[in-house]
């Protein structure tokens, strides 16, 4: 007959930590490698429109933003409560966009220029005036494509 | 060494942004060149749709006044023409890869705004658009090929597309209601 014999004390065996650097650099790599810095500032309030058909914009180094919206409290003795455009970092007028199409589509590669597209974050309460004069001044300045910014909801509720 | 790369590995979990942005992908027509002559041949009226939101936010289509709950059937109903009614689009044969000739629509949908309409209301005027149009694109992929419109491979989805065509246009707004 075989015998169970105990022999010693059973001790539970440290974990084996060697690998954990391992680990550790992998998350750190996937983070970095997922990270997007916020590059601009928004100085204007904008709640973008909700909408249930809204695609996910898949390839950001080829979108250009233009904010419009009402100027944050902070800007509002200066630029008043007007909806305002702001490019980059800085508030601009209608005429600037021009400008500032072909700024942001020389930094593109050669390849990708005709795939630019300008990502529209308008703030839902905007008039169409102002929307509209910059849709003509991107057809000016034959950047074509274009996104409206939206938040994906399931039903769309009117105010 | 640990150390730091914990110290990293936080940094970029703070800093990390997973979200995306989404929107509503539009091509923007091109402005007509002065020099070269205007297509002159209109579109027949029957097949514009033409949906128009004025400066109080109120949804017109084809001049009459409609709920925006109701636009997405409208849209579908008119592209679709089940009935082939004279009054709705007409249908062109076409020769389209995997479909063979079929009847194919050619209603257009016309967006139209005041200077004083809200945006909010036109995206979400044209959100309904774009769904009537996906809607039927969707059933099309369903009846006859038994997938849903969006897990169709790019091949399909074109010949798709190019079924049920559909273009909604933003027509140069009107300078009234400022």
């Amino acid at each position: 007959m075989a015998k169970f014999v105990k022999t010693g004390k059973r001790t539970i065996k440290a974990i084996n930590t060697s690998s954990l650097p391992d680990i550790v650099f992998m998350i750190l790599f996937f983070f970095m490698a997922v990270t997007t810095m916020r590059e601009t500032d928004v100085m204007v309030t904008v709640r973008i429109p909700d909408a249930t058909e809204g695609k996910v914009l898949e390839k950001k180094s080829l979108a250009s933003f233009i904010y419009i919206g009402e100027p944050l409290e902070a800007f509002q003795a200066m630029y008043g409560t007007e909806p305002k455009i702001q490019l980059n970092d800085t508030f601009k007028e209608l005429a600037d966009i021009q400008d500032f199409i072909a700024q942001e589509r020389e930094q593109l590669n050669e390849a990708d220029k005709t795939k630019m597209l300008v990502v529209l974050k308008i703030d839902r309460d905007t008039k169409m005036g102002v929307v509209t004069d910059v849709k003509q001044a991107l057809r000016r300045a034959s950047a074509l494509k274009i996104m409206y910014a939206n938040t994906n909801v399931d039903r769309i509720v009117l105010q | 060494m640990a150390d730091i790369a914990f110290l990293l590995l936080i940094f970029f979990l703070a800093a990390t942004t997973m979200d995306s942005d989404t929107g509503l992908m539009r091509q923007l027509p091109a402005i007509p060149d002065p020099n070269v002559p205007q297509d002159i041949n209109k579109i027949n009226d029957r097949n514009i749709l033409e949906v128009k939101v004025n400066k109080d936010n109120l949804l017109l289509v084809e001049g009459q006044l409609t709920e925006f709950t109701q636009l997405r059937e409208i849209a579908h109903d008119f592209i679709l023409n089940a009935n082939d009614e004279p009054n709705m689009p007409e249908k062109e044969i076409i020769n389209i890869p995997y479909f063979g000739d079929v009847a194919v629509t050619k209603a257009v949908i016309s967006l139209q705004n005041d200077i004083g309409t809200k945006y909010g209301v036109y995206i979400a005027v044209q959100n309904e658009l774009i769904a009537a149009r996906t809607e039927l694109r969707d059933e099309l992929s369903r009846r006859e090929f038994g997938v849903p419109y969006e897990r169709m491979d790019e091949d399909r989805k074109g010949a798709i597309d190019d079924y049920i065509k559909v273009p909604i246009s933003e027509a140069e707004p009107k300078r009234i209601g400022e």
